[in-house]
């Protein structure tokens, strides 16, 4: 398995905010910046940000993916998210550990994460709906956070609740899905270093209507898997009833892993359309990441357990 | 001017124009940069535009039998004509942007896929019906088959709206208005369809009412 050791100084360090613009931009400016910082860390950096995706990945520009996104507890439509999620009240932010634990309680989103290394990872983020973006998320690795936590040997399951709070969330008034929205992961999943659990994009803390103050990014799988606006972390023995799987269970699996063999009941996985582009383009199994996490599903029917 | 003049001079020449509007706005937007997804977008648009067209033309008959007004008729034409026009571009999307014209997977999205399989044949419904609009189609197929072959426009509306209701993820409130507009024109017929029934069947019954007489 081949997983690069990830560096723990936040990129936006040194990486300035701009250079996300985009990939030739971004090149060109690393290279400036080169000059100006030890060559040894930036280096280290910089991969560390960009490992998991390939040259042709050129990063979305952030006004797309900061505009373009489902988040039915802002409406259904793309853009309604980005109009409707201000309403949303990040600070302060409770998050509830429970279940088979040895630290439950309730924590504010600074203690639980205080301390543990930062990343930025780019990611390919593949929709179920057939579009994808590429997003440098800033963020912890679940795994750490779960170390933090100590899940009793009992625990196979983890589980995240988004906030439900119709008040702040208006796409809660209406029973297009059973609020909460649920989400969760086995354990060795959650477990996996390219697991995060994130707070920024951009190197800048997370728009509210991308999931602030605190979200779940599981690249190799698809996008509704990443819980956002967290506000529950269960651990469990049993595989939690997750929202998508409970109202469409044909269509929504448990594992969700982006699989270009396995359509959609209703529609082709087989191919891809990246924001930004017009044509589509081939989906890659497990998105892209099938080095690092096949062999989490080694001897599993991919058709059933999709 | 009566009202029908103004469908027939002025209404209609709106439509014919005006028909041309949606897709300067569609255009419009999509060039100003408006649409993080623009080829989704132009699809998604010119779809929806399509079947509105196609329930505006289906309205036209009913708003006669109801209002007693011949020129309402006269509107049919040029809105089933823009539904083919988008629905063209929309199919256009679809061939070029998802697909990139890969035949294969086309044949086997019409095939395996309910709401392709459901959009195309709505599509060519729509062909048939656009190629024998003219007049002189009309005439060269003769009244009745004319009027047989156009009455699958019902056919056209009803699998576009099914289309669209397959396509949806979870929220079908747009689809769903669409089917009560389809639903609510279609009732509107029944009186008159009822009432044609009836005289059809009149007519098939006074020659059997004469014929025992001849023998």
């Amino acid at each position: 398995m081949l997983i690069r050791r990830p560096d723990d100084i936040p990129s936006r360090e040194i990486t300035p905010e701009a250079a996300y613009l985009g990939r030739r931009e971004w090149l060109a400016r690393a290279g400036v910046t080169l000059a100006a910082l030890s060559p040894s860390v930036l280096a280290a950096c910089t991969r560390d940000a960009r490992a998991f995706t390939s040259i042709d990945d050129e990063i979305t520009p952030y006004d797309k993916a900061t505009t373009y996104n489902n988040y039915y507890e802002f409406g259904t439509g793309k853009e309604d998210p980005s109009r409707n999620a201000r309403s949303l009240r990040t600070e302060p932010w409770t998050v509830e550990v429970s279940g088979l634990v040895r630290r439950p309680g309730r924590y504010g989103v600074e203690d639980l994460l205080k301390g543990l290394a930062r990343h930025e990872r780019v990611y390919r983020m593949r929709c179920v709906e057939a579009w994808s973006m590429v997003i440098p998320w800033n963020g912890v690795q679940l795994r750490d956070l779960v170390d933090r936590l100590e899940p009793l040997g009992s625990a196979r399951f983890v589980e995240f609740t988004t906030l439900h709070d119709p008040a702040q969330m208006p796409g809660q008034r209406s029973n297009i899905l059973p609020w909460p929205y649920v989400e969760a992961l086995r354990l060795d999943e959650a477990r996996h270093p390219l697991t995060l659990m994130v707070t920024g994009m951009y190197g800048k803390p997370l728009p509210n209507q991308n999931g602030a103050p605190l979200r779940l990014i599981v690249p190799w799988k698809y996008g509704f898997k990443g819980g956002k606006s967290i506000v529950r972390i269960r651990f469990t023995e049993n595989q939690p009833a997750t929202t998508w799987n409970v109202v469409l269970p044909n269509e929504y699996g448990f594992y969700a892993n982006v699989n270009p063999e396995v359509d959609h009941p209703r529609w082709s996985q087989a191919r891809e359309r990246r924001i930004g582009e017009f044509f589509k383009k081939p989906t890659l199994m497990f998105n892209g990441y099938a080095d690092q996490v096949a062999s989490l599903y080694a001897g599993m029917d991919l058709r059933r357990n999709f | 001017m009566t009202i029908n003049d103004l469908l027939g001079r002025v209404v209609r020449p709106a439509i014919v124009v005006g028909g041309v509007i949606p897709a300067i706005v569609i255009g419009m937007r999509l060039f100003r940069g408006d649409y993080a997804n623009p080829a989704e977008a132009l699809e998604h648009a010119t779809g929806f535009t399509a079947l509105w067209f196609l329930l505006s033309s289906l309205a036209a008959t009913p708003l006669r039998t109801l209002t007693g007004v011949a020129g309402f008729t006269r509107l049919r034409k040029p809105l089933g004509l823009w539904a083919f026009a988008y629905a063209t571009i929309h199919l256009g999307c679809y061939l070029v942007f998802d697909q990139s014209l890969l035949w294969g997977e086309i044949w086997f999205d019409i095939r395996e896929r309910p709401y392709i399989t459901v959009g195309f044949t709505a599509f060519l419904i729509l062909l048939a019906l656009a190629v024998t609009s003219p007049n002189r189609m009309a005439k060269w197929l003769g009244g009745k088959r004319w009027k047989a072959l156009h009455r699958l426009v019902y056919v056209a509306a009803a699998l576009g709206v099914l289309h669209f209701l397959w396509l949806v993820k979870r929220d079908i409130t747009r689809p769903v208005v669409a089917a009560t507009v389809l639903i609510a024109l279609l009732a509107l017929r029944l009186p008159a369809a009822r009432r044609e029934r009836r005289a059809a069947k009149d007519e098939r019954r006074t020659p059997a009412a004469v014929a025992p007489s001849r023998g």
